[in-house]
């Protein structure tokens, strides 16, 4: 049989504040355990939530940046259960009423294909603190640092058909929500974690299949793999007459598998009810024109303008647009150097490779946009040939100053005096009877050894084209 | 409406209390008479009227964003009934 797999995500990213979304304790990353955790993150008596305002105002941004609508009145409600990592015995969350409406991203498929994601809704809750099961022996070690902090769980339409299309999705979000400031998308420290509903159901079948949800992914590699294994284990499971149930997994990296987690019949029993401790939050035009009037150039925006403007291919606008600090980056390189396409070629290949190999992020470039301008000009300007540039790059990437210092430093001017070259050529000619016999005799081959001797001669220095020039001249004799 | 016994258990297994065997029967008797009270809305026609999400008609206040707690863990897990290397302990919650 033929099946179609049916995916939606859940994606819970961390809000960029500094302090708690319903109280004043600070919300940096790696604090030693509760030094972060006021009486109102440990739901102590008497103590009452004040919302964030700063949370509210980037769940806008992001409402905005999705074309959704966003809810002029919406309801913080309480998610109850037990957790010793819970310490009021509920969640603040949105339920009925959510801040973030209906909304939709684009995503690109690998046939070059673009497809519409829909977003059903986003809404602003508290995450939970955090539980250490293996330091001490019988006893749960309880970090309530993370408790309060504020997410925008995003939620997405099962539209999604591929684990590779949950990933292009996944990613699109994780662009968008960098590009609006409103995440750091550290996936390491936890700041973007994704949740997968995944079901199986006989193509043309128009009901969905039962689902399970794969919980806390927290890279897009694991996302990939933990949906591939979970539409295997459903297939098999029916084809072989079982059923599939609605349950909670999670996903083994070390197995690559993906593991039921201990059924609570009661696990999704959360009597979800109005906060009493919280009003309505309404949303007036004032404050949606002010949390959004900042609003940046988006990914795809971004990604058209570079097409258009700059006459990059669609394959090297996306990978600029990748990121907003390394689409400023080339942007900044293109004017500086008014030659957007070498700019787009140097950006996306000798410093991307170099950040890679260094592991940095491009913001901790050692080559600065001003320095790859100032390169790409001396590439233009003909002083010094594309070759010698790669050099120049790694002088400048090792400190050794700006591109006209090192070319000065180093010698590396391009020697374009014909009369230079025309000698140094001669002397390779006299010194090589042998080889200009035989391209005399039509083994046209041994041109590319005279080539390589005149630039081994000039340690690269020499002008190509007029290398060329010159050889062919002297060659035919 | 009403509930029965295994209504009640049930609640009161996720809401985590306690009820005496022999106990059950009056719960399902008492709650069900307070679910037949509020039955008596579903007489009122309520289509044009917006669910009241908190009695008070005011919009909630917003606090800016500024970390204002000072960190007093020790005062809180003086409180606690254990506690080590900075963090609350309690009865292992996996196995």
């Amino acid at each position: 049989m033929q099946w179609e797999t049916v995916i939606g995500l859940e994606i819970h990213t961390q809000l960029a504040t500094q302090s708690k979304i319903f109280s004043g304790a600070p919300t940096a990353f790696g604090a030693e355990p509760n030094t972060q955790a006021c009486a109102i993150d440990l739901g102590l008596p008497g103590v009452l939530p004040v919302l964030n305002a700063q949370a509210v105002k980037l769940a806008v941004r992001f409402g905005k940046a999705i074309e959704a609508e966003i809810a002029p009145r919406s309801v913080f409600a309480r998610k109850n259960y037990f957790y010793p990592d819970l310490p009021k015995g509920y969640q603040i969350s949105q339920y009925e009423l959510p801040v973030v409406g209906k909304g939709q991203v684009e995503i690109v498929l690998d046939d070059g294909a673009v497809k519409t994601i829909g977003v059903t809704r986003a809404h602003l809750e508290e995450d939970a603190g955090k539980s250490l099961h293996e330091d001490f022996d019988g006893y749960t070690g309880i970090d309530l640092n993370r408790a309060g902090t504020p997410l925008l769980e995003i939620v997405s339409e099962p539209d999604m058909r591929s684990p590779q299309e949950a990933v292009a999705y996944a990613k699109k979000i994780h662009q968008i929500v960098r590009y609006i400031g409103i995440c750091d998308g550290n996936m390491q420290e936890g700041s973007f974690r994704m949740d997968a509903n995944v079901s199986v159901r006989p193509v043309g079948q128009e009901t969905f299949g039962t689902r399970a949800e794969i919980k806390n992914l927290n890279s897009f590699r694991f996302l990939e793999k933990a949906i591939q294994f979970e539409v295997e284990r459903q297939i098999d499971l029916i084809e072989g007459g079982g059923v599939v149930v609605q349950e909670t997994r999670l996903y083994d990296a070390a197995k690559d598998e993906t593991r039921s987690m201990r059924t609570k019949e009661e696990a999704n029993d959360y009597r979800y009810f109005p906060d009493p401790d919280l009003l309505p939050l309404e949303i007036d035009a004032a404050f949606l024109q002010a949390a959004t009037a900042d609003l940046p150039e988006l990914p795809d925006a971004k990604r058209e303008r570079f097409h258009t403007q700059f006459g990059l291919s669609e394959y090297d606008a996306s990978l600029l647009t990748a990121s907003r600090e390394l689409a400023d980056y080339f942007e900044a390189v293109a004017h500086a150097a008014g030659e957007p396409k070498l700019a787009a070629n140097w950006v996306s290949g000798e410093l991307m490779a170099a950040l890679n190999k260094a592991e940095l992020e491009i913001g901790a470039s050692p080559v600065s946009a001003s320095l790859l301008a100032g390169l790409i000009r001396r590439i233009q300007d003909g002083t010094i040939s594309g070759k010698i540039a790669k050099q120049v790059f790694e002088a400048m990437w090792n400190g050794e100053g700006d591109a006209d210092q090192v070319i000065e430093s180093q010698g590396l001017k391009q020697i374009t005096d014909t009369g230079a070259i025309e000698t140094m050529i001669e002397e390779i000619i006299a010194a090589n009877p042998g080889q200009v016999e035989q391209y005399r005799a039509g083994k046209d081959k041994v041109f590319g050894f005279f080539v390589g001797q005149a630039m081994k001669a000039s340690k690269g220095k020499a002008n190509p084209q007029q290398v060329n020039d010159i050889l062919k001249r002297k060659l035919q004799g | 409406m009403s509930l029965d016994a295994s209504d009640v258990e049930k609640i009161a297994h996720l809401a985590r209390l306690a009820i005496a065997p022999g106990q059950t029967e009056r719960y399902a008797a008492d709650l069900s008479n307070i679910l037949d009270l509020v039955a008596q809305m579903d007489a009122v026609e309520t289509a044009e009227v917006t669910p009241m999400a908190h009695p008070l008609h005011m919009a909630q206040r917003l606090r800016p964003d500024e970390p204002s707690e000072p960190n007093q863990r020790d005062l809180f897990q003086a409180n606690a009934p254990l506690a080590e290397s900075g963090l609350f302990l309690v009865p292992r919650v996996i196995e």
